[in-house]
């Protein structure tokens, strides 16, 4: 048989739920009726509310089943997934709601990540299944939100707080933009082990990898050396070469970043700053990271107005203030030294003692 | 708590416990009739002692008739954890706006626990349902059963990533532009380019209804669509003075924090005005009021390029190119000019430079020139502060 190709996805409108269906597009306006729930209300006075629902992102075919089976009591077979690996009940008939509130609460289920709240980490894989993280993703993200929980499933902030984690400089979730993120880090570059080298990899290949042409050739030895100064650590050569590992239980952790924001409402998305340049890994449960994030997050809750995301905050009291009311040091590792540092250089004498 | 199976895994046990949802609960359960996702559990165990990870890329893998799709992964410790020796992810491409009928995923359970650990993320961060863990000789018959269902594969590599959107006019009465429709439409129209890599790197493509960006298109796509109006908010005065009735502070939480400053509120009479023309749609005073204020009817779309994350030289935030664009099926306006630009990124490009790079590096000018857009001011915060204008030729006639 031939393999059946270019088919794409399944089409979305076999797959929504009637009440969307009937009223898409024509949506008039939204109530947020408590943290986690929103009520929709068509033109056509439909109304559909909206139970959202915190996941651990990596789950089981049990976890789905079951997610399943409850859709199927409350919400006539439908369910949807957000962007922040959230999971939501789409319910049509008002008298369900409770039931399922109820229901979640007995089984559970944390409802929240909705209004002034903190939701859902975006996150990676770590040491679950990529090759080139300087942490754990699941694992912290699971520590800061048992920490944070309250945050979660209330509405105690002045305004979103996003929080994001990468596992290594790859950033492939993006992470850049968020009012918290929680970036692995290598510190070292990588140990070149010269038998896997010789015996597995196509030299040219890894000198052709590395983004900032750290690695030469080192024909004596059949090798390859590189040029520590240069390294950025980004993992390229172990994708090519596993005798170029780079991880490093002394040299690996985390690094915290603040203030970015992607919406465009009041003020333009901007990127997130380092503010902690190295915490250590401390597995199970990070308490390093952990207290350095609800350190960000009460201190910007105590000091902002309402509406008032951590960057806009951090804009109107200026970074010198920020690191007076944090508590955190400021440290070298701050100060840009890449491609476009001298645009965050102070160049007027106004600022804060 | 502690039977003489748990403690096998001490360390991750721990984040058994607490409020949050528990992945290492969601390992031990698929753990329980799958030995690649019990080994899966002991090499965490081990990365969790040791504090560095455990996998190694190795070879390329995949399906037949397909360049992406499939990231290969290999255990680094083999004979240890052999049941993970081979542990490879299929991206699935998911439906707009992560809607499922329980059917569907069923479905979708039943094919992965035939083929792999049972373990997914729903979803990857790029939007695809990831099947976490099969070996190599499971990848074609999983793929098979797929297609069975029609479920077919994402991208990964050097083409078009699978592109995400927001959940839009389903169920958001501030979606300009019809999200769900347009990314179905794009994914079908660019199969060749999302299955099989050909460009310099990966190309990105999200796509929001409103400057809120629900999907964080602006920061992590190579080209973000971002719905939008132009012709006036509507606003119904009965709901406003209900919003400031019911304790809403119109003039400290809508109006002070108006970024463009053209919004009024007389107390007295309790009458809200915006001075549209001014407006730059931020979303901020329609966000806090639904009820009293709504998007226009003029709608389109704003489309912007160059996001990306930081790797190689910092991260961008994609950047204006067409402040306008309507959005009416089979939306050749668009597909035409994603297909001009990755046209001249596949000649210019170097390899592993992406979109935002390249403008960056060839300058927005040759960009703008080599796929026919004019340059109008929307594109930009401000006009150079340097003389260093070199001068066409033809300019100086
Ligand atoms: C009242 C105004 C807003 C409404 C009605 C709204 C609506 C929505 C909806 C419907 C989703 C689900 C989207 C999806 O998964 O496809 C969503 C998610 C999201 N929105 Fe908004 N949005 C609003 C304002 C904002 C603002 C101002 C921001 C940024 C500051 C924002 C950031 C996000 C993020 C990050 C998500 C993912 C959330 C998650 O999964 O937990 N939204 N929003
Ligand atoms: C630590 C800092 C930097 C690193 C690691 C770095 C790395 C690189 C690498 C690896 C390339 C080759 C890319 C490729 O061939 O795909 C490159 C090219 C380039 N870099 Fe950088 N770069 C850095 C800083 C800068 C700075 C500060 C600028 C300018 C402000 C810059 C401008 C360029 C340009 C214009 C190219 C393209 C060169 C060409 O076309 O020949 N880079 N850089
Ligand atoms: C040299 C650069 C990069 C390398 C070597 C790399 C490698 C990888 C690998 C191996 C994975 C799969 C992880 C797994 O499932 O085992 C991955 C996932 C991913 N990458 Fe990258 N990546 C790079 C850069 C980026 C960048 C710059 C972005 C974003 C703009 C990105 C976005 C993603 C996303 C969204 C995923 C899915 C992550 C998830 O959902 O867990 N990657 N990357
Ligand atoms: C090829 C480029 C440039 C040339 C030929 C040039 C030439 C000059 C000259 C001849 C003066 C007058 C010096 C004097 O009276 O002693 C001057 C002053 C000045 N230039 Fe430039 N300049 C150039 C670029 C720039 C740039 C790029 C900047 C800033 C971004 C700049 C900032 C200034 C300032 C601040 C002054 C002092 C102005 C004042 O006293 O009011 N110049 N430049
Ligand atoms: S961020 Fe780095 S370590 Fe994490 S999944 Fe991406 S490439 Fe792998
Ligand atoms: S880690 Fe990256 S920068 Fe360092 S040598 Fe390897 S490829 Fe080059
Ligand atoms: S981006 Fe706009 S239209 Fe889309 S879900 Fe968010 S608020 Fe709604
Ligand atoms: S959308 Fe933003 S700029 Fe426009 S009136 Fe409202 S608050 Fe002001």
């Amino acid at each position: 048989m031939a393999t059946r190709t270019d088919f794409g996805p399944p089409n979305y409108k076999e797959l929504i739920p009637p009440v969307v269906a009937k009223n898409y597009g024509q949506w008039k306006y939204h109530e947020r009726v408590k943290p986690g729930v929103l009520k929709h209300v068509a033109e056509s006075g439909d109304e559909l509310y909206t139970v959202r629902v915190g996941s651990s992102r990596l789950v089981s075919t049990d976890w789905i089943r079951e997610v399943c089976e409850i859709a199927d009591k409350f919400c006539g077979g439908h369910l949807r997934f957000t962007s922040r690996h959230n999971l939501e009940f789409l319910v049509s008939d008002k008298e369900q709601l409770e039931p399922l509130l109820q229901y979640l609460k007995d089984h559970g289920y944390p409802v929240g990540g909705t209004g002034h709240a903190i939701s859902n980490p975006v996150h990676t894989q770590g040491w679950i299944h990529c090759h080139t993280p300087a942490t754990d993703a699941s694992g912290i993200v699971k520590a800061v939100m048992d920490d944070l929980f309250e945050y979660f499933v209330d509405w105690k902030l002045p305004a979103y707080c996003r929080i994001s984690l990468a596992c290594c400089l790859n950033m492939c979730g993006a992470v850049h933009c968020s009012d918290i993120a929680i970036l692995g880090i290598h510190r070292k570059p990588p140990h070149i082990n010269h038998d896997i080298v010789r015996a597995k990899c196509e030299i040219p290949n890894v000198i052709a990898a590395c983004p900032t042409g750290a690695i030469r050739p080192d024909p004596k030895n059949k090798s390859l050396t590189v040029n520590e100064e240069k390294c950025m650590y980004c993992g390229n050569c172990y994708t090519m070469c596993p005798g170029m590992p780079l991880a490093d239980p002394l040299g690996d952790g985390v690094s915290i970043w603040v203030g970015g924001k992607i919406s465009s409402a009041r003020t333009p998305p901007k990127f997130s700053r380092l503010v902690i340049p190295y915490l250590p890994n401390n597995p199970p449960r990070w308490p390093e990271v952990t207290s350095a994030v609800r350190n960000i997050v009460e201190t910007w809750a105590k000091h902002a107005r309402k509406h008032e995301r951590m960057g806009e905050w951090i804009d109107r009291i200026g970074w010198e203030r920020f690191f007076d009311l944090t508590g955190i040091p400021f440290t070298v590792q701050l100060i840009d030294d890449f491609t476009m540092a001298t645009e965050t250089f102070r160049s007027t004498p106004t600022f804060k003692w | 708590m502690t039977n003489a199976k748990d403690t096998e895994t001490p360390l991750l046990d721990q984040l058994e416990e607490g409020p949050w949802p528990s992945f290492v609960k969601e390992i031990k359960r698929a753990a329980e009739d799958n030995a690649s996702a019990k080994d899966l559990l002991r090499q965490l165990e081990r990365s969790y002692n040791d504090k560095i990870g455990h996998w190694k890329h190795g070879g390329i893998v995949g399906v037949r008739g397909y360049g992406g799709g499939v990231i290969g992964r290999y255990s680094d410790l083999p004979e240890e954890f052999p049941a993970v020796a081979e542990f490879h992810t299929l991206r699935v491409n998911h439906p707009s706006g992560w809607f499922y009928t329980t059917e569907k995923l069923r479905q979708l359970c039943d094919v992965w626990d035939k083929h792999g650990s049972g373990l997914t993320n729903l979803h990857g961060a790029t939007g695809d349902i990831i099947l976490l863990g099969a070996p190599t000789d499971a990848l074609q018959p999983c793929f098979d059963d797929l297609a069975e269902i029609d479920f077919d594969l994402g991208g990964s590599g050097s083409d078009m990533r699978t592109p995400s959107c927001c959940v839009g006019p389903a169920r958001c009465e501030y979606a300009c532009i019809d999200t769900l429709d347009i990314l179905y439409s794009i994914t079908m129209e660019f199969q060749d380019e999302l299955h099989r890599p050909m460009f310099p790197y990966k190309s990105k493509i999200k796509i929001a209804g409103c400057p809120n960006d629900c999907v964080a298109s602006v920061a992590r796509s190579d080209f973000s669509l971002i719905g939008t109006w132009r012709d006036n908010i509507r606003i119904n005065p009965d709901e406003v003075a209900k919003y400031a009735n019911d304790g809403l502070d119109i003039q400290s939480e809508v109006v002070a924090l108006c970024p463009t400053g053209c919004m009024h509120w007389d107390a007295a009479t309790k009458t809200l005005t915006i001075d549209n023309a001014e407006c730059n749609r931020c979303m901020h005073c329609l966000n806090l009021m639904p009820k009293a204020l709504q998007i226009g009817m003029e709608r389109g779309a704003t489309l912007l390029v160059g996001g990306k994350a930081p790797i190689v030289h910092g991260a961008l935030l994609s950047w204006v190119i067409v402040p306008f664009m309507k959005m009416e099926p089979p939306y050749d306006e668009l597909k035409d000019l994603i297909r001009r630009i990755w046209e001249w990124w596949d000649e210019n490009g170097k390899m592993r430079e992406r979109l935002g790079e390249l403008i960056n590096r060839l300058g927005m000018r040759n960009f703008l020139k080599a796929v026919g857009l004019p340059p109008v001011p929307q594109m930009i915060r401000a006009p150079r502060a340097n003389p260093y204008y070199f001068w066409d030729p033809e300019e100086v006639k």
